[in-house]
């Protein structure tokens, strides 16, 4: 019943081309959105990217796996998707067994230096040039030892102190502040290296993947529906969006689509996890600014959301709520008109709040101008989601690669142009007036039926899944293996895009104003920790 | 100033008691002596850290401080360094990299260092178990009070846990 129609198979047949160039393109059949894959060589990957960087287009995510033990005789693989305007693009690039290397992908796409450290340090595959420090991987095992090689051991190594290369800043009266790991609040855990004149941040550089506990390696031979819970644990405060990328990989490796109904629940969970988030952080940025009455308005209000999310769905957060098929959660009239009442309530008060946020001098004082990406800037860098939004970039999967419901649903984009924390939170505001909207929109319009269908893996088959979670995009890639069960999943979080546009953010602003800055990203350490 | 007012009056107190201690979440025998506890009352301080969750329990912890649960109107109220703190409570599985810092804290604590392992993860090192990356459970890196299991644990089950730290065995005992 479920089952994709025959004439959508055939139609993923014909082979597509993009961006003038000559790569021919397999459209990937049972993808929620468009998706389009082909292996590519080198000449071919470097073409690509030049040609998506004039294009005005952006990478979605980078990631390498271990193909030595396929018949496919490759060594190992990059892959590097794209969004283009006609859906999610990925290239992979062969690399052979024996010193695999891959061309430095930062010359065009800052945003990626990160994300190839993680392959040089879970592969053992290098960037042929550019920056060469590990990334993940904090002098707690081997240099030599590759967690994610298919013959690597799970074994622990001995922990020791890492020694690592901060790029110093010196001169008269430069000196270095470096913060955490552990940070003073009840945050997660990061080092921030600062380097300070007088009260001005000159530099700020950042060393992370602290929380890496072995999360990809974690997902190999799981199978598909156990997958799911590990995908909702890799940044809690974005469960739901992780689960439901997650399922749409397994739905298209399954060769099946979830019932409508599921979908619009799907989207009424998304919808309330983004308000969540939302609030606290609406909360924490007035505390962060002395106005202790912000954050206790804004806490008391998502309290009552959570308890509202306990009560119909049976978990404050909604984690395992959306698995591969559908959800295992459904709404009835009276929950319905639960959920009506309280965005009724939370519209109303939110107008007093915002109204107190917007005439109260010495936060619009601290907010304004402070932590500044200019819509240049974050161009350049790659900035997406929220933050990017805040600072005139047009992404937002929501609108622009609209999956079912949201091509019914039509949200309209949050956008400001300042850059500022003051425009991170006004693009806060607006987006939770627009999921007040969203959500009544498919308490009125959500169709009757099934919320849950069976999903059957099926061996080497490969699966993406992108949604707009209220950080940005994520991005679930899982391939299966002979058996059937999952032989990678690569988790990819928007932070990984947004960290170093924070390290821009703070430049000139002083000290004091890194935590309000901070806040106003809140970006996720875990996500890209893995 | 006045739409502030106002609004706080229209909100009123929201606040809710607070639940008891649940010594069943103790996994060692009180430590403290009757007069320490007596002493302490619940003027608690909490440094926490978070040694690889998956930042679900950091969401529970923030609320409680928000005014249904109010953690600091009983007296406990959380601290920047762990040299200024009573308690560490501690989230996650303990991610290999955090091992050396989640030390380094449990080291910078003063006597009486109660710690508390909270989660799932904290409790049994939970979905991420133990691997080249991660130590597992907090108590195989840290000696461990209190364990709070859950995933996320509720905001209420967090201030049993807590509470738990500072219950006497004999009290309890007695009560029931």
């Amino acid at each position: 019943m479920n089952h994709r129609t025959e004439s959508s198979r055939m139609e993923s047949q014909t082979p597509m081309q993009f961006l003038d160039q000559t790569i021919e393109f397999e459209a990937l059949a049972d993808h929620a959105v468009p998706t389009y894959a082909a292996c590519v060589d080198e000449a071919e990957l470097l073409a690509f990217c030049d040609a998506a960087h004039a294009g005005g287009r952006r990478i979605v995510a980078l990631w390498g796996s271990d193909e030595r033990n396929r018949e496919t005789r490759l060594g190992f693989a990059l892959h590097v998707a794209f969004d283009l305007a006609e859906g999610l693009v990925c290239l992979t690039l062969p690399l052979p067994a024996e010193a695999p290397t891959f061309p430095d992908l930062c010359t065009r796409f800052p945003a990626a230096n990160r994300m190839q450290r993680a392959v040089m340090d879970m592969i053992g595959a290098h960037p042929a040039s550019g920056d060469a420090r590990s990334w993940l991987r904090h002098a707690n095992w081997p240099a030599d030892y590759y967690p994610l090689r298919s013959d690597a051991p799970d074994t622990q190594h001995a922990t020791q102190n890492e020694e690592y290369a901060f790029v110093r800043v010196e001169g008269d009266g430069v000196h270095e502040v470096p913060v955490g790991p552990i940070h003073a609040g009840v945050i997660e855990p990061g080092h921030f290296r600062f380097s300070v004149m007088g009260e001005n941040v000159l530099r700020l550089e950042q060393r992370l993947g602290w929380k890496h506990k072995g999360i990809e390696r974690r997902f190999a031979g799981m199978s598909l529906g156990e997958g799911v819970r590990l995908a909702g644990r890799v940044s809690g405060d974005s469960t739901v969006a992780y689960a439901w990328a997650y399922s749409q990989a397994a739905e298209a490796i399954g060769a099946v689509a979830p019932p409508p109904r599921a979908l619009w629940l799907r989207a009424l969970l998304l919808e309330r996890e983004r308000i969540v988030n939302h609030l606290g952080d609406l909360g924490y940025l007035g505390n962060d600014v002395a106005l202790a009455f912000g954050l206790m308005q804004f806490m008391r209000l998502k309290e009552d959301w959570v308890r509202l999310n306990a009560r119909l769905f049976g978990h404050r957060f909604m984690m395992d709520r959306i698995v591969p098929g559908g959800v295992t959660v459904d709404l009835d009239d009276a929950g319905a008109h639960a959920i009506f009442t309280q965005c009724e309530a939370l519209e109303s008060e939110l107008r007093t709040l915002k109204n107190i946020y917007d005439e109260h001098a010495g936060l619009q004082d601290r907010f304004l101008t402070t932590g500044r990406v200019t819509p240049q800037l974050a161009k350049l860098l790659g900035v997406i989601g929220l933050a990017g939004r805040a600072s005139a970039q047009h992404w937002d999967l929501r609108c622009n690669h609209a999956c079912a419901p949201y091509d019914q649903l039509t949200p309209r984009m949050a956008i400001e142009r300042n850059g500022d924390v003051a425009a991170r939170a006004q693009v806060r505001f607006t987006e939770i007036k627009e999921s007040l909207h969203l959500i009544r929109k498919i308490l009125r319009e959500i169709p009757a039926g099934e919320v849950r269908c069976e999903v059957r893996s099926e061996a080497d088959k490969r699966g993406l899944g992108w949604i707009e979670g209220w950080r940005g995009d994520i991005l679930v890639a899982v391939e299966t293996g002979a058996d059937g069960k999952i032989r990678r999943c690569h988790c990819h979080d928007p932070s990984w895009q947004n960290w170093p546009a924070l390290e821009h953010a703070v430049i000139d602003n002083i000290v004091p104003d890194f935590p309000l800055i901070n806040k106003s990203f809140n970006l996720s350490y875990a996500g890209p920790d893995l | 100033m006045f739409p502030m007012l106002r609004q706080i009056l229209r909100n009123g107190i929201v606040t809710e008691p607070a639940p008891d201690a649940d010594i069943a979440l103790r996994v060692t025998a009180q430590r403290l002596s009757e007069a320490m506890l007596a002493q302490l009352g619940r003027a608690l301080v909490i440094r926490h850290v978070d040694a690889g969750s998956c930042n679900a329990c950091e969401l529970e912890i923030h609320a409680l401080n928000n005014p249904y649960y109010n953690l600091e109107a009983l007296g406990i109220k959380f601290a920047a360094s762990p040299r200024h703190a009573d308690m560490l409570l501690v989230t996650g599985p303990v991610a290999k990299n955090m091992e050396i810092a989640v030390k380094r804290a449990y080291d910078a604590t003063p006597e009486p260092r109660l710690v508390v392992a909270v989660g799932d993860c904290g409790c049994t090192g939970g979905i991420f178990g133990e691997s080249y990356a991660s130590c597992g459970r907090v108590a195989n890196v840290i000696p461990v009070d209190v364990c709070i299991p859950g995933c996320p644990p509720t905001p209420l089950q967090l201030m049993q846990g807590i509470l738990a730290a500072l219950a006497s065995d004999r009290k309890q005992a007695k009560h029931e």
